[in-house]
C-alpha cells in the first residue's frame, strides 16, 4: 500500500485530537502540558507532510523553528509547574483558583 | 497689492512700551520708584517721539500715498488664508498714534506726582504701559485681528486699571462689570469678522493678507450683500468699547479706578477705539445706509442722554463720565452722517480737553483729600490757582465756546448733521439741545467746586494745596493745546482751511469697490455737502450763543440764586430729578431683565439640570455605571476554572476553524 498524503493528515489528526481532547479532559497540569505538546507535534506532522508532497523546504524550516518555541514553551511551563507544586503540593488545575476574577 | 514705503520704526512704537511694561511689571517693587516712573515715562515718551518721526515722513509724502507698513512676519498662513504680523500707519492711524502717545505721555507725566504716595506704584506704571502698548497696536495693527487683539488687550488694562484698589470690594466689582458688558460688545465684534472672513475668503488672490485693511477696502464691493450685518455687529462691539447706549453702562462706574486712568483710558483714548473703528472701517458702513443711521440715532440719543445724567450728578468725576459718553455720542453721530474726518477732529480735541478735566478734577480731589462729592467742595479759585484756570479753559472747550477747540468740532459736527443727506434738523435738534446742556452741567460743576465757600471740614481745609508740578505742568500743556488744538480744523466758511479735514480726506474717500455700490451715500461721506455758507455762520453763532447762555445760566443758578436749583429739583414733585440723579433707573432695568433671570437661570437649570443632572448625573456617573454593569457581566467568565477556559478556548477554535471552511 502506498503511503499518501491522505494518511499523514490522518495521523496529524487522530495526534491532533487525542492531544486535544486530553488538553480539555484531564485535570493534571503535567497531563495538559504534555497534550499542548501533542498537539504541537502533530502540526509538525502536516508541515513535514505538505514539505515532502510539495518539493517544497519551507515546511521543514518551520519545523524546527516550531521544536525550539516547544522545547522553550515545556521548558517555562514545567518550571511554573514545579514551583507551584512546592508551594501549594498539588499540580491538580481545579485546585488552582487563585487568578479568579 | 500694490508697493508701499516700509519703515521699520513702526513696531517700536509699539513694542518698546510693551518692553518696559514687562520689566517694570516683573520687577515691580524691587525697583525704586523713581527708576520705575523713568522706565515708564520714558517708554512713553520714546513712542511719542518715534510717532512724530513717522508722522513727519508721512507729511512729506504725496497726499494720496501717504501709507508706511512694517511686517514683521506671517501670523497664520494656511491655504490662501494668510495674516501678517504687522503695523501701518496713514493719515487716520497717525493723527490716533499722536493723541494716544501725546496725551498718555501727559497723564504718565500727571501720574508720578498723582501716584507718588501709592503702594502700588509699580504696578500701576506697568500696567498703565501694557495699555500704551494695547492701544497701539489697535491703532497701528494692519489688519482687524491685530486690531482685536488691541481691542481685548486696552479692555483688560481698563479692568486691571479701573480695578487697581481691589482691596474695595465696589472697586473690584466696577472692574468686572466693564469687563463683562465690554465682552457683550466684544462677542457682536468678533461675529462681525467672523462674517467678513466667510464671505470675503473664496475671493481672495494669492497671498492677500484676510482682514487686512487694504484688502478690505479693495474688496468692499464683495461685502455689499452682508455690509448691513457686518456693520451693525461691528458696531455692537463699538458701543461697548465706546459706551453708547446700550452698553454705556460700564464707563461711569470705572471712575472707581485712579483719576489718571479715567483720563487716559475712559476719557481720551480706549473709548475712543469704537469711534477709530468705525471710522477705519468706513468703506463698509458707507455701503449700508442703516447701519449708518443706526449709528447716529445711537450716537445722539446717548449724547442728549447722557447729558441729561449729568446735570444731577454730586460725584466730580461722575459729572465727567456722562460727558464723556455723551461726547462719544457726538462722535458716533458724525460717523453716522458721513463726517468720519470731523469724528476723528472730535476725537482728537476732546481727548485734549477732558483729558485735562479729568486731570483737574484730579488735581482737586488730591487736594480734598480724596473728597469727590462738589457738595462739600467750593471756593477752590484761590487755593488752587493752576487748577482752576485750567479746569475753565476745558470747560469752555467742551462747551464749544469759541475759540477753544471743543467749538470747532462740535460745531462742525453739528453743521454736517444739519447738512448731510443721512442728518437732518431733528437730529441736529437734539445735539443742539444736548450742547447747551453741557455748556450748564459744566458751569455747574465749576462753580460748585471753586467758587463760593469752602463747606468741607475743618481738617480736610487745612490740608488744601496746590498740587506739584509734575501734576500741574500736564494741565497747563493740555490747556494750551485745548486752546489751540482746534485751529487747525479751522472751517472754510470763517476763512480757514479744514486743514485736519483734507489731512484724512485720502482714507475717507478712496473706497475703490465702495465707489460703484454706494455712490449715493459716498457723496455725502466724502463730506461733499452742499455748502451754505450763510446757513453754517447762522448754526455757528447759534451754537455759540447757546454755549453762553448755557454757561450763564449754570453760573446764574448757581451762584446768585440757588433757590431756582432748589425749586428745580422740586419740580413735578421731584420725580423727574429723582429719575435724573438714578440714572433712569438703567442700572436697575438691566439687573431686573438680564441678571436676575440669568441668575436664577444659572441657578435652577444651569446648576441643577445641566451641570448636576446632565453632566454629573448622565455623562460622569453615567458612563462610570455602564463600566461597572458590563464588568459584572464579564466577570462570570473570569471563574479561574482553568478547564473551563480550556474548553471555551477549543469551543471557540472549532467554531472558528468550521467558519473558515464553510463560509468559502
Amino acid at each position: 500500500m502506498e503511503i499518501t498524503l491522505t494518511h499523514y493528515l490522518l495521523l496529524a489528526m487522530t495526534v491532533f485530537l487525542t492531544g486535544m481532547v486530553g488538553f480539555v479532559v484531564r485535570r493534571n497540569a503535567i497531563v495538559m502540558l504534555m497534550c499542548v505538546e501533542l498537539m504541537l507535534s502533530s502540526v509538525n506532522i502536516v508541515f513535514a507532510a505538505y514539505s515532502r508532497f510539495h518539493a517544497n523546504a519551507d515546511g521543514h524550516v518551520f519545523v524546527l523553528m516550531n521544536f525550539a518555541v516547544a522545547a522553550a514553551e515545556a521548558a517555562i511551563g514545567l518550571a511554573i509547574l514545579v514551583e507551584i507544586f512546592r508551594r501549594r503540593r498539588t499540580v491538580n488545575v481545579d485546585d488552582l483558583k487563585a487568578l479568579m476574577e | 497689492m500694490e508697493s508701499h514705503a516700509t519703515e521699520s520704526l513702526l513696531r517700536w512704537i509699539v513694542l518698546v512700551p510693551l518692553l518696559a511694561a514687562a520689566v517694570g511689571g516683573l520687577l515691580n517693587r524691587r525697583l525704586p520708584k523713581q527708576v520705575a516712573g523713568l522706565l515708564a515715562c520714558g517708554a512713553v515718551g520714546v513712542s511719542f517721539a518715534l510717532s512724530v518721526t513717522v508722522f513727519l515722513r508721512l507729511t512729506r509724502m504725496p497726499a494720496a500715498e501717504r501709507f508706511v507698513s512694517d511686517t514683521m512676519g506671517t501670523w497664520i498662513g494656511f491655504g490662501n488664508l494668510q495674516i501678517d504680523l504687522g503695523f501701518t500707519m496713514d493719515p487716520l492711524s497717525g493723527v490716533m498714534a499722536l493723541v494716544v502717545t501725546g496725551v498718555g505721555f501727559l497723564i504718565h507725566i500727571y501720574s508720578l506726582g498723582y501716584m507718588a504716595h501709592d503702594e502700588g506704584f509699580g504696578r500701576f506704571f506697568a500696567y498703565m504701559n501694557l495699555f500704551i502698548f494695547a492701544m497701539m497696536t489697535l491703532v497701528l495693527g494692519e489688519n482687524m485681528l491685530m486690531l482685536f487683539v488691541g481691542w481685548e488687550g486696552v479692555g483688560l488694562c481698563s479692568y486691571l486699571l479701573i480695578a487697581f484698589w481691589f482691596n474695595d470690594e465696589a472697586n473690584a466689582a466696577a472692574g468686572k462689570k466693564a469687563f463683562i458688558v465690554n465682552r457683550i460688545g466684544d462677542f457682536g465684534f468678533l461675529l462681525g469678522i467672523f462674517l467678513i472672513g466667510t464671505t470675503l475668503l473664496p475671493h481672495l488672490a494669492e497671498g492677500e493678507g484676510l482682514f487686512s485693511f487694504r484688502t478690505l477696502q479693495h474688496h468692499a464691493g464683495i461685502m455689499a450683500p452682508v455690509a448691513t450685518a457686518i456693520c451693525l455687529l461691528l458696531f455692537l462691539g463699538a458701543t461697548g468699547k465706546s459706551a453708547q447706549i446700550p452698553l454705556y453702562i460700564w464707563l461711569p462706574d470705572a471712575m472707581a479706578g485712579p483719576t489718571p486712568v479715567s483720563a487716559l483710558i475712559h476719557a481720551a483714548t480706549m473709548v475712543t477705539a469704537g469711534v477709530y473703528m468705525v471710522a477705519r472701517m468706513n468703506f463698509l458702513f458707507v455701503l449700508s445706509p442703516t447701519a449708518m443711521g443706526v449709528v447716529a440715532a445711537v450716537g445722539v440719543v446717548t449724547a442728549i442722554f447722557a447729558a441729561t445724567i449729568a446735570l444731577t450728578q454730586n460725584d466730580i468725576k461722575k459729572v465727567l463720565a456722562y460727558s464723556t459718553v455723551s461726547q462719544l455720542g457726538y462722535m458716533m453721530l458724525a460717523c453716522g452722517v458721513g463726517a468720519f474726518g470731523i469724528a476723528i477732529f472730535h476725537v482728537m480735541t476732546h481727548a485734549f480737553f477732558k483729558a485735562l478735566l479729568f486731570l483737574g478734577s484730579g488735581s482737586v480731589i488730591h487736594a480734598m483729600s480724596n473728597e469727590k462729592d462738589m457738595r462739600v467742595m467750593g471756593g477752590l479759585k484761590k487755593k488752587l490757582p493752576i487748577t482752576f484756570w485750567t479746569f475753565l479753559i476745558g470747560t469752555l472747550a467742551l462747551a464749544g465756546i469759541f475759540p477753544f477747540a471743543g467749538f470747532f468740532s462740535k460745531d462742525e459736527i453739528l453743521w454736517k448733521t444739519f447738512s448731510s443727506e443721512l442728518g437732518g434738523v431733528l437730529p441736529w435738534a437734539l445735539g443742539f439741545l444736548a450742547a447747551g446742556l453741557t455748556a450748564f452741567y459744566m458751569m455747574r460743576l465749576v462753580v460748585l467746586t471753586f467758587f463760593g465757600e469752602n463747606r468741607a471740614s475743618a481738617e480736610v481745609k487745612s490740608h488744601i494745596h496746590e498740587s506739584p508740578a509734575t501734576m500741574t505742568m500736564p494741565l497747563v500743556i493740555l490747556a494750551v493745546l485745548s486752546l489751540v488744538g482746534g485751529w487747525i480744523g479751522w472751517p472754510h466758511f470763517m476763512g480757514g482751511g479744514a486743514w485736519f479735514e483734507q489731512w484724512l480726506a485720502p482714507v475717507f474717500s478712496s473706497g475703490h469697490g465702495a465707489a460703484a455700490h454706494g455712490a449715493a451715500v459716498h457723496g455725502a461721506a466724502a463730506g461733499e455737502a452742499v455748502h451754505d455758507t450763510m446757513m453754517e455762520w447762522i448754526l455757528a453763532g447759534a451754537s455759540l450763543a447757546w454755549g453762553l447762555i448755557g454757561l450763564g445760566v449754570g453760573y446764574f443758578v448757581y451762584m446768585k440764586k440757588i433757590s431756582i436749583a432748589t425749586s428745580l429739583r422740586n419740580l413735578g414733585g421731584g420725580v423727574p430729578y429723582k429719575i435724573l440723579l438714578n440714572k433712569y433707573y438703567v442700572d436697575e432695568a438691566y439687573e431686573g431683565t438680564f441678571i436676575r433671570p440669568g441668575y436664577l437661570l444659572s441657578k435652577n437649570v444651569l446648576w441643577k439640570i445641566v451641570d448636576a443632572g446632565l453632566i454629573d448625573g448622565l455623562l460622569v456617573n453615567g458612563s462610570a455605571l455602564v463600566v461597572a454593569i458590563t464588568g459584572s457581566v464579564l466577570r462570570l467568565f473570569q471563574n479561574g476554572m482553568v478547564r473551563f477556559y480550556a474548553w471555551s478556548f477549543t469551543i471557540g477554535v472549532t467554531v472558528f476553524v468550521l467558519y473558515l471552511s464553510f463560509s468559502g
